[in-house]
């Protein structure tokens, strides 16, 4: 602030609580929903404060799901949203960390080929090939896999980018360092490399566990087998479940459930967040 | 292409290290995308027992016809219209935030979570809120004179999928603005004070063109985040309808591989979205280039 205008510190506190309520406005809504009998707020009126059914919500969707819809048992899809976004991430950060290590470090014959390639990436989007990505995951035998799940998401053009950037900042005196007391490249990425881009890979860890755990698209292809279903794209057949019989106490219980996890890893990792996003992008 | 001055040597090591990434490119994104392309000049009968090469007349034909115009259409203003709304509902956050000295970190905190929403759970939130018989936006709307029925209205489910698309953004431009906001140097305006100027025309004269490259980068990822992103928010709630008014590019493509098989059709229309990607990156591109000279 560069003078003192009462005025208009008034209204931008008055600006921001309001845009934080309209922010918060629909999942505070789902919240109230999901902890009322179904039959409650079928009359269109909503409550604006939770009710009593929370537990029993919560509980018949872990551990039930909507049986008579058709859909599976909600602790399962959570797990299998867990692991398919820990493998996406960690995943993605090793492969990147490794390519980047060899174009910047090393000078061999189809290095600028490879880094193109890698570069291509970018521009294919799985919405994009859809279907010919799905038929190569066929043949392979990946469907209702946990690699088919996570594996043809693993290859990203932004990581390798953001490791390629960061270790362009490194001095070359810790590599000549390193290799005047011998050590191999493996060592030296072990030992300096990945020591000094922790905070890196921290804040592209919470980034990318997003990413891989809201994965509605491929999971939707990928998988027929309920026990392979992630719960972003579980919603989905929850949703048109609902429409048929007055169930939606327990699709926003498990929207709940399904925006809970990264929300708090945005929420606990509020820096490292925001590290990330700004340093994917650029 | 820059590298090290100080570098290792051989070959073997750094093949097998960038190895993984290049195998997973290329059997997932490059064999994929050419085999679209491939089949973009493809016709096969209804039961794939035969197959013949028929050039551009898929995309002739794909090009031709009014359903796919329309669905560029709908496309097109609903990523201009979810840009819009989120980038001058973020832009207006940040310049307050950026105002405030106190509790900034936490407004902060209390906008940016929603980035962490799947487009499909926003989209089912939204479309639970508003939904004709139980949702309370709609039942609000009603007492008021409104009669929402997104199952019916076209353009009301067309605005549902744009505030569900809109809501999910906000947060993403929010941490973008403030950085850009925080970084301008504070005695610029300083000075601007000092000469005169009140907060809003300081907000115009100098703020708002020294943000300009933010905000560029950010129409740039908030038009790919409409065109692609945005699945799930359709497919979850609207399906594309009523009849055809939610059905955006990429929801097409999907509905006329997997659902109507038409694979000429599905392809020619994967091959107009690369085209697509490819000139938004490119554009990006040139940005950041400028931006590094800046």
């Amino acid at each position: 602030m560069v003078e003192n205008r009462p005025i208009l510190t008034v209204t931008a506190h008055a600006t921001l609580i309001l845009g934080a309520a309209l922010m918060a406005a629909p999942v505070w809504l789902a919240f109230v929903a999901s902890t009322y009998p179904g039959a409650d707020f079928v009359a269109g009126r909503l409550p604006l404060w939770p009710g009593s059914q929370f537990f029993a919500n919560y509980s018949a969707v872990l551990s039930e799901g909507l049986s008579n819809a058709g859909a599976p048992p909600i602790a399962g899809m959570l797990i299998n949203s867990a692991i398919v976004a820990t493998l996406i991430a960690v995943g993605k950060i090793a492969v990147s960390l490794l390519s980047a290590f060899a174009i910047v470090y090393f000078r061999f014959p189809f290095r600028a080929a490879a880094f193109w390639i890698i570069f291509l990436t970018l521009m294919l989007p799985v919405e994009v090939r859809i279907l010919p990505t799905f038929e190569v995951v066929s043949q392979l035998g990946l469907l209702n896999t946990y690699a088919g799940l996570s594996i043809p998401l693993i290859a990203s053009a932004t990581a390798t980018f953001l490791f390629r950037q960061f270790f362009m900042t490194i001095p070359d005196e810790l590599t000549e360092a390193a290799r005047i007391d011998g050590s191999t490249p493996l060592r030296f990425l072990r030992d300096i490399l990945i020591p000094l881009s922790r905070t890196n890979i921290a804040a592209l860890f919470v980034i990318l566990f997003i990413y891989g755990w809201n994965q509605y698209l491929w999971p939707l292809l990928v998988t027929n087998d309920q026990s392979y279903y992630t719960i972003v794209m579980g919603i989905q057949r929850m949703a048109r479940a609902a429409d048929a019989t007055p169930l939606w106490h327990l699709v926003m219980a498990t929207t709940m459930l399904a925006l809970l996890p990264p929300v708090i890893v945005v929420l606990a990792m509020q820096r490292l967040f925001v590290k990330g996003l700004v340093e994917t992008e650029k | 292409m820059q590298t090290k001055r100080v570098t290792f040597g051989g070959y073997g090591v750094p093949a097998l290290l960038v190895a993984p990434q290049l195998a997973v490119t290329l059997v997932f994104f490059i064999w994929p995308a050419s085999q679209a392309l491939y089949q973009s000049v493809l016709q096969q009968d209804p039961f794939g027992l035969k197959t013949e090469f028929v050039g551009l007349a898929n995309f002739r034909r794909v090009l031709a016809d009014p359903a796919y115009l329309d669905s560029f259409a709908i496309t097109a203003v609903f990523s201009l219209v979810v840009a819009a709304i989120a980038l001058g509902v973020a832009l207006l956050l940040a310049a307050m935030a950026d105002w405030v000295i106190r509790g900034a970190t936490a407004y902060t905190t209390l906008l940016i979570w929603p980035y962490a929403v799947a487009p499909a759970i926003a989209g089912v939130l939204w479309w639970f809120l508003f939904h004709p018989t139980i949702g309370i936006f709609a039942y609000v709307l009603s007492r008021f004179g409104i009669a929402w029925n997104h199952l019916l209205d076209a353009r009301q489910a067309f605005l549902l999928i744009v505030i569900a698309a809109a809501w999910k953004q906000v947060s993403y431009n929010f941490v973008f603005f403030l950085a850009g906001l925080q970084s301008i140097p504070r005695s610029l305006i300083e000075a601007a004070a000092i000469d005169g100027a009140g907060p809003v025309r300081r907000f115009r004269t100098i703020i708002l063109p020294l943000i300009g490259p933010t905000t560029f980068f950010l129409l740039v990822v908030n038009i790919v985040y409409a065109f692609f992103d945005t699945f799930g928010i359709v497919h979850a709630t609207t399906g594309g309808g009523p009849g055809t008014a939610t059905t955006i590019l990429v929801y097409k493509v999907f509905r006329d591989g997997f659902e109507a098989l038409d694979l000429g059709g599905s392809a020619v229309q994967s091959v107009v979205l690369m085209a697509v990607v490819v000139a938004l990156t490119l554009v990006q591109f040139r940005f950041i280039e400028r931006r590094v000279h800046y």
